[in-house]
């Protein structure tokens, strides 16, 4: 028989299973609204993701269109039967599938922009706060200029300027929120660049790139990664803003903004579902990343216990 | 001296949008003009100087109020925009009252029942506040009020009163009951933000020594409400609120457009349609303009409210 082992055992834990990391996911864990958002996340995911196979119909596809469909209200049937659980537009398209694509759309652009800034906007905080002197003076002015007016102004002067596109559109939004990151960055690597590991980087003679992205980057991106969270909500209303202006998406791609922007026009005679569907999808994603970024945010916050 | 350079950046980035990239002449002669019309245009601009001659020129044009002429409506730019200017501003300054009136009182009761239902409430309902899209939720108010009970009206500005020159739809009913529900539009997501902020100030100034202070004096709760917390956190309240106004007449765009609103955010939009350009640029520089004043005014103001804050950086 074998004797227990009087020696400590070291407990093979993965390195970013730290007790801290634990609490904080403790905590998002212990709120029903997180859980129920967190959830409602997944679903609009999966639905995004499956679009294709779960729509009733193939929105794009004009031979499956009846115009005699047109403007149907929520539940009704069509002549062959088809039923329209969530009514139709003036174009007898089916409204759930309509929004299920309008979903893939809103969404691509958002995190595609989010990703986009975030990237770029980290990189230039990281040069501000590596380089100091000029560069960091010029880098930071340039971001407060932007940061002075407010987003929907410089996109749609922007767009103004550009003209419509997803493309365009994802452009727009990487203008307006790259420099909250850069800033966000640089407090940060401001703060790193101190510590001694960063000395000891430089002294072992390593190029500035490589302790700028190796060893300033990863233990800076905690800040960062959270605020691309809520920015991903803003992103999405942003394009879902300016599509609705009539500056964002093509017709040739509706997002959930400019099929809202579709339904406008029908809403004062009471066609409310057009409009309205596809507006509560958007307000339950909004809604969902919010209020999951805003736990994330007050898990991370060391002071709030 | 900064507010200056803003203003020169600003100038410089619409210049190369609008002037250098692609052909001017394009973007500024309607595409109806002659061929003689063109070259008339393309001598009255400037375009066959060089290029930092053309950017003087567009300055010293733009430092004397000329900031084109509108090709839709055929009438200088910058008067088309001031035209439109009583009616923006007419919006903005009802969603600010609403915002104070509604976001401050809201936010003091979420911030002393920060344990209890009510507070838990008022702080969820203004993520919701700040989830809603702002021209859906316009769009939802029109169903709501409109639509289905009759209520208000969904569109337009109604009656107007002219007062030294300006017309005021605030002074006739049919003008307030136009301008209550883009006002409740524009002001939501203010409200949303004015409450949590107040909301989050009662909660840090709950355990101050100063509070603590106070009510071993044996003030009345009320009295160090208002005198003792509400000077505290009214400081950061109030710099949201001005720096808001700025955001208020970008974001009056989109009510402006949900509501045919005929303030200077549906003649942008509209402009842009129309391919209308020097109307863009002459809005694009206006709002800078009101932007720099109003950052000027929020420090002056910050530095009234707070002694501590001192314009000038002590030498």
């Amino acid at each position: 028989m074998k004797t227990p082992d009087p020696r400590p055992t070291a407990v093979n834990t993965p390195l970013t299973d730290t007790p801290r990391r634990r609490a904080i996911l403790k905590q998002l864990r212990s709120h029903p609204t997180v859980k129920g958002s967190v959830i409602a996340l997944v679903l609009l995911l999966a639905t995004v993701l499956l679009a294709p196979f779960l729509a009733p119909q193939d929105p794009y596809n004009l031979a499956v269109l009846d115009l005699m469909d047109g403007r149907l209200s929520p539940g009704s049937a069509s002549m062959n039967g088809f039923r329209f659980w969530l009514g139709t537009d003036s174009q007898g398209r089916d409204m759930l599938s309509a929004i299920l694509y309008g979903l893939r759309i809103s969404l691509t652009v958002g995190l595609s922009a989010v990703a986009l800034a975030t990237v770029i906007g980290s990189l230039v905080g990281l040069m501000a706060a590596y380089a100091g002197g000029l560069i960091d003076t010029l880098l930071m002015r340039l971001v407060d200029f932007i940061l002075g007016f407010p987003t929907i102004l410089v996109a749609l002067v922007l767009l103004a300027m550009l003209g419509r596109g997803v493309d365009k559109v994802v452009i727009a939004i990487v203008v307006v929120q790259w420099a909250h990151y850069a800033r966000i960055m640089r407090s940060r690597a401001l703060q790193e660049r101190r510590k001694e590991y960063i000395e000891a980087a430089l002294n072992l003679g390593f190029p500035a790139w490589r302790i700028m992205l190796r060893h300033l980057l990863p233990n800076c991106l905690g800040p960062v990664m959270v605020f691309a969270t809520i920015q991903i909500a803003n992103a999405i209303v942003l394009e879902a803003t300016l599509s609705f202006l009539g500056v964002g998406v093509p017709i040739t791609e509706p997002s959930l903004g400019l099929l809202i922007a579709n339904g406008f026009q029908y809403l004062l005679s009471g066609d409310y579902w057009i409009s309205m569907f596809p507006g509560l999808a958007l307000l339950l994603l909004i809604l969902s990343i919010n209020v999951i970024a805003d736990r994330l945010r007050s898990a991370l916050d060391p002071r709030s216990t | 001296m900064q507010s200056l350079f803003v203003l020169l950046a600003v100038s410089v980035v619409v210049f190369f949008a609008v002037y250098a990239v692609g052909d001017p002449i394009e973007l500024l002669v309607s595409p109806e003009a002659s061929v003689a019309d063109r070259q008339v245009m393309i001598q009255r601009l400037g375009l066959d100087l060089p290029v930092w001659l053309q950017y003087t020129g567009f300055l010293g044009r733009a430092l004397h109020g000329d900031l084109g002429t509108s090709f839709v409506h055929g009438i200088p730019a910058i008067e088309l925009i001031v035209q439109r200017i009583p009616a923006t501003l007419e919006l903005v300054f009802v969603a600010i009252s609403l915002t104070i009136l509604i976001g401050i009182p809201l936010g003091l009761i979420a911030g002393l029942k920060s344990d209890k239902p009510t507070g838990r409430g008022l702080m969820a309902g203004s993520v919701l506040g700040f989830s809603l899209p702002s021209f859906w939720q316009g769009m939802v108010l029109i169903l709501m009020f409109a639509v289905w009970l009759h209520w208000l009206p969904a569109a337009g500005r109604g009656d107007t009163v002219t007062v030294l020159g300006v017309p005021l739809s605030l002074l006739t009913a049919s003008g307030w009951s136009h301008v209550i529900l883009p006002a409740i539009n524009l002001s939501l997501a203010n409200i949303a933000l004015v409450l949590r902020l107040t909301a989050t100030g009662v909660v840090d100034a709950k355990t101050q020594e100063y509070v603590k202070f106070a009510r071993a004096k044996g003030l009345r709760p009320q009295r160090i409400l208002t005198r003792h917390i509400l000077r505290n956190i009214l400081i950061p309240v109030v710099t949201v609120i001005g720096m808001e106004f700025g955001s208020l007449i970008a974001y009056s765009t989109i009510t402006e457009t949900v509501f045919a609103w005929p303030g200077m955010g549906k003649l942008l939009i509209d402009s842009i349609y129309q391919l209308d350009r020097p109307v863009v640029v002459a809005y694009v520089m206006l709002v800078t303009f009101i932007f720099v004043m109003i950052n000027m005014l929020v420090d002056m103001l910050y530095a009234a409210l707070d002694p501590r804050v001192q314009l000038q950086e002590s030498e």
